[in-house]
């Protein structure tokens, strides 16, 4: 089964069970987050909740693990 | 008291293997697992579908058995851990909502596993450079492969796996670079151990897909813009200083030099801890897997990497002690000598693994000034070696000056390269904190049991 969830607007689509972040890489978006200092992109790197280099704002809450938040059909993801 | 005889912290191989052991046992069990599967790291799998690999029907059986024996607690996290009087706490996280409660428990296994330990090179931190693990999570829990051309890099036995794994799944494996092992795969030592079957399995795998493996090679740096487009590879001398080198194109890497033992909530509570033969802080514990504190057991990685089939026996070895430690008071030892004498096996090849697939100092050379060693604080290495200028002798004091470890992940990514830079073994980290926890989640902290 699988479904729809948004990234700043655009349609992602979700395999049932995935990860925002899982799902994310796998449309070929990367990295979805600036670094406060140099603006240095980033995205997945331990993929286990350790590193939070994944972190993105999901239906408005922020700071949330992508590699760890499951994605549920209609989420709103946004990019910063 | 009210609670449970046995809270276990974690679902991997350990953690199923200990709170079902205890449970068959007898004792009132609770485990608890931030994701939302059991499996760990070894038996992860996607969601809908049942773990795969060695010994997987097993596991599957085991969780099947615990499901009727002992309360499940996923997507539950522990922040923190406390003892009391006669029982300890464990402070959890409900849920994506992270709703705060405590659990009690007369005794607790500790069970974390580990996280990769990555070595920071030019461009680490570009989009599509993963950890090895990391995209060993990706393929096998989320169906996901790290890119389309993967270059797999770094050290240890991990790296086969992963790039088997790839090339099964279609992807195009632009080869394997093992900074060690001048013998190559014909004399893995996993062939000396007898688990000829594993090696040429993964060698087979690899062969069969074309995938070159290179003794003495790394990826000592990684190019692109917003993804990583292209990396260096390099021929090593045994020191790891860079020989010559190649680039080699691809859209991601997998790069991991061994893992570091989870072992904050050990430390918490006091545990006494040892080093292991790779350098890594861990929780000493007896035969009987008890650690220094009264109550607190630990199995796994947390004492000492050996992978999952070690894990499992370790967790069995907690689970029938706990048991007995329960019943008659602690002290003596309940460990039938078969499972002893495999876990003395085991942990000899686990120890003989880590001594064939060092760290070396020459990846020190690898950095240029502006490297970034701590990702999450944005620290590069002249920083590093500034604070080392002014007298900083220590990865604390270091820390202090410069800040690497002071952000988000609190060290576990560059923890081991600062120590490495500070010319020291890596110490226990000390975090009263596990799991971050929001404000908010604090101040809803209430005293409740689960239902
Ligand atoms: C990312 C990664 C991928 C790996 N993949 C493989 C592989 O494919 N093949 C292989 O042979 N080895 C793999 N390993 C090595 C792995 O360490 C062992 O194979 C094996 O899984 C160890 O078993 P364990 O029971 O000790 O720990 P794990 O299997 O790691 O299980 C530990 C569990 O504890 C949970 N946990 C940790 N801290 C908390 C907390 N504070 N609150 C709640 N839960 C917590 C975790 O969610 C996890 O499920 C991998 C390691 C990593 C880090
Ligand atoms: S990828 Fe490391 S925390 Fe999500």
């Amino acid at each position: 089964m699988s479904f729809e969830i948004t990234v700043d607007g655009r349609p992602v689509p979700v395999v049932q069970g995935q990860s925002v972040g899982a799902a994310l890489h796998a449309a070929g978006i990367t990295s979805w987050r600036s670094t406060r200092r140099e603006g240095r992109p980033r995205g997945l790197f331990c993929g286990i909740g350790v590193c939070f280099d994944c972190l993105v704002t999901v239906n408005g809450r922020e700071s949330q693990r992508a590699c760890l938040v499951p994605a549920s059909p209609g989420d709103e993801v946004t990019t910063s | 008291m009210t609670g449970y005889d046995l809270v276990v912290v974690g679902g991997g191989p350990a953690g199923v293997a200990g709170a079902l052991s205890a449970a068959q046992a007898g004792l009132r069990v609770a485990l608890v697992d931030a994701g939302p599967r059991l499996g760990g790291q070894y038996f992860r799998h996607r969601a809908g579908s049942l773990p795969s690999g060695r010994g997987a029907d097993r596991f599957v059986r085991q969780c099947r058995a615990l499901r009727t024996r002992a309360e499940l607690l996923l997507d539950h996290k522990v922040w923190a851990v406390e003892q009391g009087e006669d029982s300890v706490t464990v402070h959890v996280m409900a849920g994506q909502e992270e709703r705060p409660f405590t659990l009690a428990c007369r005794s607790l296994l500790i069970a974390t596993g580990a996280h990769d330990r990555p070595l920071p090179f030019p461009g680490w931190d570009l989009p599509g450079v993963l950890t090895a693990g990391g995209a060993q999570a990706l393929l096998k829990g989320e169906g996901v492969p790290a890119g389309r051309r993967v270059v797999v890099s770094g050290t240890g036995p991990f790296l086969l796996p992963v790039a088997a794994g790839l090339a099964k799944a279609g992807v195009s494996v632009a080869g394997v670079f093992e900074a060690n092992g001048p013998l190559g795969l014909a004399r893995h030592p996993l062939l000396a151990a007898g688990k000829a079957g594993e090696a040429l399995g993964y060698g087979a795998a690899l062969a069969g897909h074309r995938v070159p493996y290179r003794t003495r090679h790394a990826v000592v740096a990684a190019h692109g813009s917003s993804r990583v487009t292209h990396v260096t590879v390099a021929r090593l001398d045994a020191e790891w200083r860079v020989l010559s080198s190649r680039t080699v194109e691809c859209d991601a890497v997998a790069v991991g030099y061994g893992f570091v033992p989870q072992i904050d909530l050990a430390v918490q509570l006091g545990c006494a801890t040892t080093h292991s033969a790779d350098g890594s802080p861990v929780v000493d514990v007896d035969e009987g897997q008890r650690t220094s504190v009264a109550s607190v057991y630990a199995a796994g990685e947390p004492t000492g990497v050996g992978g999952a089939e070690l894990a499992e026996l370790e967790g069995r070895t907690a689970g029938l002690t706990i048991a007995h430690d329960l019943a008659s008071g602690e002290g003596g030892d309940p460990v039938p000598g078969v499972l002893r004498r495999r876990g003395e096996r085991l942990r000899a090849f686990a120890r003989a693994l880590q001594e064939a697939y060092p760290v070396q100092p020459g990846w020190q050379d690898w950095l240029h000034d502006d490297t970034l060693v701590c990702r999450c604080e944005e620290v590069p290495v002249s920083r590093i070696r500034e604070a080392m200028d002014l007298g900083a002798t220590d990865a604390r004091s270091i820390k202090l000056l410069a800040r690497p470890g002071m952000g988000w992940c609190q060290g576990r990514i560059c923890g081991y390269a600062v120590s490495c830079l500070a010319g020291e073994r890596p110490q226990a980290p000390r975090r009263p904190i596990a799991q971050p926890i929001t404000l908010g989640c604090l101040e809803r902290i209430e005293d409740e049991q689960p239902h």
